[in-house]
């Protein structure tokens, strides 16, 4: 294990080589952190605009007002094909550019070949061409909002009809066959890395879950993501040469007869997008669960309670998660009577997350519980992805979505699932790994700040949703005054004088405010952070056997792994850990 | 126009009374879970509170199963022995159960009975009134079928900004036939089926008083029926996004007494213009 994996150790690597073009998974993993990063912040930023808009309507937006083409936001009043290119270029890059390369790309690239004892992934060269198609695919999505039209405006479903028709759609494709075809090299990777690359006596059920859990992920990539790659490429077909997949006869659109369309099916698509989609929602989630049950097995100072029932869920909810999508679909005019089916699945699919969730909490059971900084991100993920789960529930069945669908109760759930479940748990991780990442640790009072500051604001942006959803409010509107129901729970004063909306608005001022001293510590921390040894938090997994920051090649001695992930608190033992792994040093 | 508050808009269909149950029954059910979860969760964040001298304790149920003891009694019985031997793994997944426990019971005694009465079923019978709607961006189009309760036929090449759906007022069924922008008036407590089309892209017809939605798409024909059960004036709003001027895609329903619905209607028949000369062989009909 200690002797340097590609054979050119004595090769002196020029600047080029060690941080641009890297072959090194730890490079790589950091420049999809600080990429992911960058996009994330950019999402954020088209939010708070959107939320602009809808706090205060028909307003010019300060600031950025004036930077605005004249035909898309006049006078920086936004119009509602610019509100609707916010919101889908909000939704894909959160998605595709921001929480995905992050759970993924980051983590798993960094943690993973540490986790498992591999001197790096299995194909270091296909890992920086995926981190290649990454970077350039998420610079041409943001580049089309320098097209003529702006960007993309059709919902980052980008349902047809409405996307064959619209401008900016051409370039969201094409990125999005880019940033597809980048996500599976990532994938193939690390299925074959985790394969293959185990350390000596790291058999399956030793495996950390942060592991297993990006091992399905991997898998739902690898299977789900082809099938929208096709669906993409035949829209941007539709688009281009004129054909008609997606498009039925007899259109007229705008009084005009459309005379190319015929043969094609507006469902076609929509199963083929939500085949990927809602997999998709799993590769949102499963890392977070993984960063969670590694934070929390550490912080608890005893093992994960029921470790192969977590894992057989996760298991369980990867398979799944491939007979659930037409939930999605419940009144697209699909069949009626399938829709019974799939909400059967539905149901099923929220057993195995209950399971994990239980698990988790469990956990705490009989511990020591450590309040650290990312302790706290990982236990506040427990009741909030609680309620992201618990809204599903009438989401899921039948009858309450025929009046749920498509209102912002949908929005408060998944941004409940995405955002106070994965972000969070994300944002732990960063506290959790920094010392390994670069032998410093993080300011723990700024660390607290940034936690209390981010839970409680993000509350006040999705919390609102749900009230606003049960009146019927719809998503997608840029203007709420236009329809008379949708205007009690948003523009309406609410609390005193304050509408919803305004609250929603000043929470996501604050949401951004509170990111700054995360950022600020985040480059003190890198200079002037305390420094630590290799295993800072007494963990017992195998990337905590490495030195901080560690080498190209990672491991200095040989491992020999003869124990389970999480052996702390074992009665006898010198210390409360028990590392995987015990060998030479 | 109803009123709209915090809370579930005022219920004016036959069916909006059972979705109402489920989305409070529901919620109730949620409330509780979290509630007790909630308290379970603080109660272990402050009972196992690191504390100096007092360590974690393991309990190795799971790692180590093959290590229980089982009574005799069970030793003629293998399944009852691996269950007996995992008993701490099955412990844990009691809130599993319990919660798989009630989603079949929603499934089986709620969901799968009121969703087909909504969705998989359209009333017949001659007490029925239909009405199409037409969608288009950025607007909704009624087509009544007037006394003959016969429908004209509708065609592409005549859409025209004054005749938005096309209508053919050469077929003897369009002659009566009676056309309303994003204003659909209905009598109370009569069932109504829509049967809806779209010229051009996704739309989603929604009135929130009613409890129902349904998306509309190009190409095909999708039915959807209500029965309403309170007079006033209400709100119809796209539910799917359709472009620049989604929100502006309104109309409002009029549910009216028989009578004033009657009246109404027979000041409309009396607008309808002459019939035009056909024209051209129609091919597209939608």
């Amino acid at each position: 294990m200690s002797q340097d994996p590609h054979g050119h150790g004595h090769h002196e690597l020029t600047f080029w080589e060690r941080y641009v073009f890297s072959v090194d998974h730890k490079v790589i993993g950091l420049q999809y952190l600080i990429t992911s990063f960058c996009f994330l912040l950019i999402g954020f930023g088209l939010m708070m605009l959107m939320r602009w808009q809808l706090a205060f309507p028909g307003t010019s937006v300060p600031f950025f007002g004036h930077l605005f083409p004249q035909d898309l936001a006049p006078n920086g009043v936004m119009t509602g094909a610019f509100y609707n290119s916010l919101g889908a270029m909000h939704g894909t890059i959160m998605i595709f550019l921001g929480v995905v390369p992050l759970g993924v790309g980051a983590y798993g690239n960094y943690v993973l070949p540490l986790q498992i004892g591999a001197p790096d992934m299995a194909f270091p060269r296909m890992n920086m061409m995926s981190y290649w198609l990454y970077l350039p695919g998420g610079i041409m999505m943001l580049s089309s909002f320098l097209m003529p039209g702006g960007a993309a405006q059709s919902g980052w479903t980008s349902y047809p009809p409405l996307s064959i028709i619209n401008p900016g759609q051409t370039i969201w494709l094409l990125s999005m066959v880019v940033l597809i075809t980048s996500s599976l090299l990532g994938a193939i990777n690390f299925l074959v890395t985790t394969i293959n690359m185990r350390a000596p006596g790291l058999t399956w059920f030793r495996l950390p879950l942060f592991v297993w859990a990006q091992f399905v992920t991997a898998i739902l990539l690898l299977f789900a993501f082809p099938v929208l790659e096709g669906g993409a490429l035949l829209q941007l077909l539709d688009r281009v040469i004129q054909t008609s997949f997606y498009l039925p006869a007899g259109l007229v659109i705008s009084g005009v007869q459309m005379t190319r369309g015929g043969g094609g099916s507006v469902l076609l698509y929509q199963h083929l997008f939500w085949f990927l989609a809602h997999p998709e929602v799993y590769v949102l989630i499963l890392p977070a669960m993984g960063v969670v049950a590694e934070i929390i097995a550490n912080n608890t100072r005893k093992p994960v309670f029921g470790y192969k029932t977590v894992v057989s869920s996760i298991i369980f909810l990867g398979v799944l998660s491939f007979v659930v999508w037409a939930h999605h679909m419940f009144l697209s005019g699909m069949k009626t009577s399938l829709a019974r089916i799939f909400m059967t699945t539905t149901m099923i699919i929220s057993i195995p997350s209950v399971a994990i969730l239980s698990c988790l909490v469990f956990s705490l059971w009989g511990s020591s519980i450590r309040f650290s900084v990312p302790m706290m991100f990982a236990l506040a993920f427990l009741p909030l992805f609680g309620i992201g789960g618990l809204t599903g529930l009438p989401l899921g069945l039948l009858p309450t979505d025929i009046y749920l669908h498509d209102t912002y109760y949908v929005i408060g759930h998944f941004h409940y699932v995405v955002v106070t479940g994965t972000l969070i748990a994300l944002m732990g991780g960063i506290y959790h790994w920094f010392p390994k990442m670069f032998g410093r640790r993080m300011n723990d009072f700024w660390g607290k700040v940034h936690f209390w500051g981010t839970a409680i604001t993000m509350n006040g942006i999705f919390f609102p949703m749900f009230i606003q959803g049960l009146a019927g409010v719809q998503r997608r509107m840029y203007d709420f005054n236009a329809q008379a129901h949708n205007i009690g729970t948003t523009v309406a004063p609410a609390i005193g004088k304050m509408s919803l909306s305004e609250l929603q608005w000043f929470c996501a001022v604050g949401l951004l405010i509170f990111q700054i001293p995360f950022l600020i510590n985040i480059f003190y921390s890198l200079f002037k952070g305390q420094k630590t040894e290799e295993n800072p938090w007494h963990a017992t997994t195998l990337e905590w056997d490495c030195p901080s920051p560690p080498p190209h090649g990672n491991f200095t001695h040989d491992l020999n792994v003869v124990r389970g992930p999480y052996e702390y608190s074992v009665p006898g033992a010198k210390t409360d850990w028990s590392p995987q792994s015990e060998g030479a040093r | 126009m109803g009123t709209y508050g915090w809370s579930l808009p005022v219920a004016a269909s036959t069916y909006a009374g059972s979705i109402d149950f489920g989305i409070w029954l529901i919620h109730a059910a949620m409330l509780g879970i979290f509630a007790l979860w909630g308290a379970f969760f603080v109660y272990l964040l402050v009972k196992y509170r690191a504390r100096p001298g007092v360590p974690a304790v393991r309990e190795d149920h799971e790692d180590t199963p093959s290590h229980i003891s089982v009574p005799d009694s069970f030793s003629k019985f293998p399944f009852a022995q691996m269950l007996y031997r995992n008993k701490g793994a099955l412990k844990s997944l009691v809130p599993d159960m319990i919660i798989m426990g009630f989603e079949i019971a929603l499934i089986v005694f709620y969901a799968i009975p009121v969703w087909s009465k909504i969705k998989m079923t359209v009333p017949e019978g001659p007490d029925v009134m239909h009405v199409e709607l037409v969608a288009e961006q950025f607007a909704w189009n009624f087509h009544y079928p007037g006394p003959d309760g016969k429908f004209g036929k509708r065609k592409a090449e005549l859409v025209h900004f004054s005749n938005p759906i096309g209508l053919d007022r050469s077929d003897p069924a369009s002659a009566d036939d009676v056309v309303m922008g994003n204003e659909l008036r209905l009598p109370v407590n009569r069932k109504v089926v829509i049967k809806m089309y779209s010229k051009d892209v996704i739309h989603s017809f929604f009135v929130p008083e009613f409890r129902i939605k349904q998306d509309i798409l190009p190409g095909m024909e999708i039915p959807l029926w209500v029965e309403p059960t309170k007079t006033g004036k209400f709100e119809i709003a796209c539910s799917q996004l359709c472009g620049f001027a989604h929100a502006h895609m309104r109309g409002d329903v009029y549910v009216q007494t028989q009578e004033e619905f009657d009246a109404w209607y027979k000041s409309r028949l009396a607008t309808i213009p002459a019939a035009a000369p056909a024209t051209s062989n129609p091919s597209e009909e939608f």
